[in-house]
């Protein structure tokens, strides 16, 4: 390692991050994308619906939808309270 | 059958317009018969960047209302007797392009063209999706830059879901990458995001890339497409660029620092 790299080393390399988050991001917004326009609207209705029977957080429930070629699949996946599981 | 290429980029001020004059007069310098359409109606350029700005009588716009034919509206290059460029208007009326008024364009220019070069104003609204709408090809002219690079992302979405081939389900649009305003010392330097970054996070084919460059100015300044100038680093990464488009195998070039300073040989380098 030379003198130069060592100074370089000590500075945090911001490209590494910028990449980091955009991987993130980018994944996150064509998964989004690709999702049904009723999507946002029918989560919050489930969400009612679950919300009669059990206590749940709003973070607790979430869809996602993929699409491979001609096949769909919707998920639903719903978190229960700790006390709930206990009993 | 003439291709239509459009090159985009979501974020503004990019490098679009300068990318639209190198590979159009690039295209038409290699014998292409080739016409490149300003869509950004309301803030037209393309006719200053090509240095015609004087010669504009009719636009796009003019033509689409059948108020001049596309003979009268067509302005030819004087260095290149095979380009030609269709300016946009000055109009601020949005919805000014239709979508049959920009097909019956489209569809008269392939009579006559091998390549149509459609730059495209920033951002998602109407001209940005009218001259994205026809296209074979998409060039996606992005910065190392993180809100360059996602709006990339988000015009390759568009691309694949609202344009004519993504309706029709014929052969998707080709879509390439043109990384621009590189600058490689910052990059070695850890402060820029690498072609391969921004080649991993958007998994496109890359085109080239063209390194922040003093020539960009100079050619803008006197109304010259950059690859005019033969000699500058720009002008020779867009000379590349429309090789690489043509099916040629250039190896990449402007991606590594080139020369090694005094300082950098005293400290050792990798
Ligand atoms: N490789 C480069 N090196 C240095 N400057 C550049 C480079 N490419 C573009 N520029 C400069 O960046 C600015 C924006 O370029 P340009 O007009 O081509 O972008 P654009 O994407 O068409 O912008 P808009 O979104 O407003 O249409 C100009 O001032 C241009 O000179
Ligand atoms: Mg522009």
């Amino acid at each position: 390692m030379s003198l130069l790299d060592y100074f370089r080393s000590r500075k945090t390399n911001t490209a590494s991050v910028a990449k980091q988050r955009l991987q993130i991001l980018v994944a996150h917004e064509r998964a989004s994308r690709n999702q049904p326009s009723y999507l946002p609207k029918m989560q919050q209705e489930l969400l009612a619906v679950i919300r009669k029977y059990v206590h749940v957080d709003e973070e607790a429930i979430s869809i996602s939808f993929e699409q491979n070629g001609n096949e769909e699949t919707l998920e639903l996946n719903i978190v229960f309270p700790d006390e709930m599981r206990a009993g | 059958m003439a291709r239509i290429i459009v090159v985009t980029s979501g974020k503004g001020g990019v490098g679009k317009t300068t990318s639209s004059a190198a590979i159009s007069m690039g295209l038409a310098l290699r014998g292409h018969k080739t016409v490149v359409i300003d869509f950004d109606v309301g803030l037209r350029n393309l006719d200053l960047i090509m240095g015609c700005e004087r010669r504009v009588v009719y636009d796009l716009v003019n033509v689409i209302n059948g108020e001049a034919t596309l003979n009268q509206a067509l302005i030819k290059d004087k260095r290149c007797s095979e380009l030609f460029i269709l300016p946009a208007s000055q109009t601020r009326d949005k919805d000014a392009l239709s979508i049959e008024g920009v097909g019956k364009i489209l569809e008269d220019l392939a009579k006559d063209f091998e390549y149509i070069v459609c730059d495209s104003p920033a951002g998602i609204e109407r001209g940005a999706t009218m001259a994205m709408y026809f296209a074979d090809d998409a060039i996606v002219v992005t910065n190392p830059e993180v809100s360059s690079v996602r709006d990339s992302d988000r015009m390759l979405g568009i691309l694949a879901s609202k344009s004519r081939r993504a309706e029709t389900a014929e052969e998707p649009i080709r879509e390439y990458l043109l990384l621009t305003r590189y600058n490689p010392e910052r990059v070695e330097q850890g402060e820029m995001l690498s072609v391969e970054d921004v080649q991993e996070i958007l998994s496109l084919q890359l085109l080239g890339v063209v390194p922040e460059s003093k020539a960009i100015l100079n050619a803008s300044n006197s109304g010259t497409p950059v690859i005019l100038d033969t000699d500058s680093d720009a002008g020779q990464a867009y000379s590349d660029i429309v090789a690489r488009y043509l099916g040629e195998d250039k190896p990449q070039r402007f991606i590594v620092k080139e020369k090694q300073g005094l300082f950098k040989k005293l400290f050792g380098g990798k």
